[in-house]
């Protein structure tokens, strides 16, 4: 079996490399290993857990985000960095200013929550949510970066959803103000993030929920707010 | 660049530590050679055990109960009735701060049943109990603002050496692997909590590939001691051919064990230790072993077990809803560590230890499923607290350019090694010798084999190294240091195993399979002195 690998040395792209592995119904991460001890130990590239839970491995295969060691490689597959982040080498991308959405996005919850009394249905209601694995597979597909580069981006609002719709969370009213520049109204509602995420989740889906909370507070939409005279806007949400 | 506490590792172990530094005022700063959400805790899936009685009746004398027992005598009933009983409360705490545990109908935390225990004791997150755990963790940082710098190495801990002749902890240097270069770090004090040795089982364990024992191996090197190396607890059901971990709560559900002609062969919830040997028995007579949770039903996977499903599709093409799933035991989690007192603290002043790497002595000869999580919680509270205490009254000089420079030639002459042999070929031969002569069951010829073998790869490390020689992060050097700790480590485990000649445990001699109070009741240290491996044993 023959794959290809895009190589790099910091951000500019050397070259794309084909290797020949002799295994077959494997993972990539199983063949990235092949290729580092046996072949060309400068091969660069993250795993940890090689069960599908760190979100280390994630990187593209034929334009598309996935986890490598839950991808079963097929001939002729080419391999790449994750977008959206600058490229260290190889396959290897700077997570740092993708999680430091995190921070900004104050995705966490506000306070601590002394005695608790959650029933299950509370529990529930962000148990996909806190499933995230910061593979970051969401953030690269996402075209918004292309315009925005200070979008807080997907998995970060995921995040942010997780803690307003928890019980625990005393001010959600305050994480949904911090959401409102380069926030939920930056996304262009593509589905992307949703279409990678190796977690089920749907980053959309959440930046949906927390506009319909953004509203419901008394936030709007900033380009109805400018593009508002004129249009056949009716004052319902458009969604 | 000096901080007050600086914490390597940033598992579970290191957040709690962090977060509690942090709540005593101290400037505080975590360094990991990964990013601190992909640190090995993510893989927790069982559940953390707590005496809350939620699903059936239950009390913290039980816990402690169970944790002495499987322990096999050599556990510190102190260290376990602080762990027990501070148990509710650290899960309370998690709670608190936003972890996702299932819920009971009745508004409580769901728990468990796992091995060794007398009543369902593990809090759960549905089969992402780690995970949840560790992320809710880092967003808790986050909210502090606490330092967190990820892909830096730890190479080595800065000592001092006081007029008073003690020693002293002064910080640590790193690799920092994306830019190539060696940085040093001041620190009045330093909590290592870099996790497990498991990967010297090589793909023979459930470990993430990071889980080399660097800490350790450092901690030794400074002038550390380490503890009860021997004991490493076998998983009883890894995914037969990746070494991927089937959560122990499939057995706690009701899953079977079964043989190639369909029969059980064990209990299945004893404690480890049984059912690895009652599975590598069966092994050893030719039959293949399977978990069989068939009869749980599709509903119930998917609800409590969707992980488990997922992994078994993936890496063992079989749907356990339908099919039975192959299984062996590997290498799972190491008991042995660097050995600190009641406050956390090491040998050396200023330098602390948690989490897996660290020996509380609260698993004794074998850990109970469930302890670990908490241990990380607990102790990582306690760590976090004394170590900002002692950076309060630290008043001595740091001096860290001898090692600095150190450093710095030795990745140096690493990169102008010949390399005529390929450690990566050695690393494999490593992993299959541990896994047969170190494994669940042990004699002297296999360990003394297995020494020589180390011996000998030992002399032949000048003519490894790195065949890249790049700067910009070179993961073959990072591997090859990992060699180098794993190697060091490898040696000690032998060492100790070889020492202990009795069964204990998940150590097992078959050439000696008694449990022997009067000569083994106690802890194995080992430390060096003059270059030399030393081993004691002490109560
Ligand atoms: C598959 C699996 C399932 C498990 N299930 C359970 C369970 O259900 N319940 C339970 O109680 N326990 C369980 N355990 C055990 C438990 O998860 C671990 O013991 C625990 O998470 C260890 O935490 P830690 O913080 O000590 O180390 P880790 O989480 O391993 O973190 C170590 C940290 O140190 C860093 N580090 C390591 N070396 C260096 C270096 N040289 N330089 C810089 N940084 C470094 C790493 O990057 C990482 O951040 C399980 C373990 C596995 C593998
Ligand atoms: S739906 Fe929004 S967040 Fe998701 S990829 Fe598209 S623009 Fe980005
Ligand atoms: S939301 Fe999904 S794709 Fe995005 S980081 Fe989390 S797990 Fe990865
Ligand atoms: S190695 Fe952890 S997600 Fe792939």
């Amino acid at each position: 079996m023959k794959i290809k690998i895009a190589r790099y040395m910091s951000k500019t792209k050397e070259t794309a490399l084909e290797y020949e592995v002799d295994l077959s119904d494997v993972t990539l991460l199983e063949v990235l290993n092949e290729i580092k001890t046996k072949q060309d130990a400068t091969l660069s590239y993250s795993s940890g857990c090689r069960s599908s839970i760190c979100g280390s491995c994630s990187m593209r295969v034929n334009d598309r985000e996935v986890l490598a060691c839950a991808y079963k490689v097929q001939d002729g597959d080419f391999i790449e960095p994750m977008k959206n982040s600058a490229v260290i080498r190889d396959l290897v991308v700077d997570m740092d200013r993708a999680y430091e959405f995190n921070a900004k996005a104050k995705a966490w919850q506000n306070s601590i929550k002394k005695g608790l009394n959650l029933s299950e249905e509370n529990q529930t209601i962000n148990e996909l949510q806190s499933d995230c694995i910061l593979c970051g597979s969401c953030y690269s597909v996402c075209p918004v970066y292309a315009v925005n580069d200070e979008f807080l981006g997907p998995f970060a609002l995921t995040r942010v959803w997780r803690y307003v719709s928890d019980k625990r969370e005393n001010e959600p009213q305050s994480k949904i103000d911090t959401i409102q520049t380069n926030g939920v109204w930056d996304c262009t509602l593509c589905n992307e993030c949703t279409l990678v995420c190796p977690q089920g989740i749907s980053s959309k889906a959440d930046i949906e929920k927390l506009r319909m909370r953004s509203m419901a507070s008394g936030h709007s939409d900033p380009s109805f707010a400018t593009s508002f005279q004129g249009a056949s806007f009716d004052g319902s949400p458009s969604f | 660049m000096r901080s007050d506490v600086l914490i390597i590792g940033a598992g579970g172990a290191g957040l709690v530590a962090a977060i509690n530094a942090h709540s005593q005022g101290a400037k505080v700063r975590v360094i990991t050679k990964e990013y601190p959400t992909r640190s090995q805790t993510c893989m927790a899936q069982g559940g953390i055990n707590a005496a809350l009685g939620n699903a059936s009746e239950d009390s913290v004398e039980a816990h402690i109960q169970n944790t002495l027992k499987s322990a096999h005598g050599i556990a510190n009933e102190e260290a376990v009735r602080l762990l027990c009983q501070r148990a509710p409360e650290a899960v309370e705490w998690l709670d608190s701060i936003g972890v996702c545990f299932s819920r009971t109908k009745d508004a409580k935390i769901a728990q468990r049943t796992l091995g060794g225990a007398s009543a369902p004791r593990a809090c759960y997150a549905k089969d992402y109990t780690g995970l949840k755990i560790l992320h809710t963790l880092y967003d808790r940082c986050n909210a502090l603002g606490i330092e967190i710098l990820s892909e830096r190495y730890l190479l080595n801990l800065v000592t001092q050496k006081s007029i008073s002749s003690d020693v002293y902890i002064g910080g640590a240097t790193f690799l920092n692997i994306r830019s190539g270069e060696v940085e040093t770090y001041e620190a009045a004090s330093v909590i290592v909590a870099t996790g497990g040795y498991s990967r010297v089982y090589d793909s023979h364990s459930t470990n993430s590939t990071s889980s080399t024992g660097d800490g350790l191996a450092t901690a030794i090197r400074a002038g550390a001691r380490l503890s009860d190396m021997e004991f490493i607890q076998f998983h009883p059901t890894a995914l037969k051919n990746s070494s991927i971990l089937i959560s122990e709560s499939a057995r706690g559900a009701g899953g079977y064990l079964l043989n190639s002609k369909g029969e059980r062969f064990t209990n299945e919830l004893a404690p480890r230790d049984e059912v690895a040997r009652a599975i590598n028995e069966e092994i050893q007579k030719g039959e293949d072993v399977f978990l069989d949770i068939r009869h749980l039903g599709e509903e119930f996977i998917d609800r409590e077990l969707p992980q488990e499903r997922k992994l078994a599709k993936l890496y063992e093409n079989v749907d356990p809803v339908y099919e039975l799933v192959p299984i062996k035991p590997v290498a799972h989690y190491t008991m042995g560590g660097i050995e600190v007192d009641e406050n956390s603290s090491t040998k050396i002043k200023g330098l602390f230890a948690v989490g897996e790497c660290a020996n509380h002595k609260i698993h004794g000869a074998n850990r109970l499923g469930g302890n670990s999580l908490l241990e990380l919680v607990v102790f990582g509270g306690q760590v976090g607290i004394n170590a900002a205490k002692y950076a309060k009254t630290f008043d001595k000089v740091i001096d860290a350019s001898e090692q600095t420079q150190r450093d710095k030639n030795f990745v140096a002459e690493v990169k102008e090694s010949t390399n005529q042999i390929d450690f990566y070929e050695k690393r494999t031969l490593i992993g299959n010798i541990f896994y047969n002569n170190v494994g669940i069951s042990r004699d002297e010829m296999g360990l003394k084999e297995a020494l020589d073998a180390i011996y000998k790869i030992q002399k032949e490390l000048p003519f490894m190294g790195v065949k890249d020689r790049s700067k910009t992060y070179n993961t073959n050097l990072v591997e090859f240091i990992e060699f180098v700790n794993m190697l060091e480590l490898c040696e000690n485990v032998l060492v100790c195993a070889i020492s202990r000649c009795e069964s204990r445990g998940a150590h097992y001699r078959s050439d000696i399979p008694k449990q022997n109070d009067i000569a083994y009741k106690a802890h194995t240290i080992t430390y060096r002195e003059d270059g030399v491996l030393c081993v004691n044993f002490v109560e």
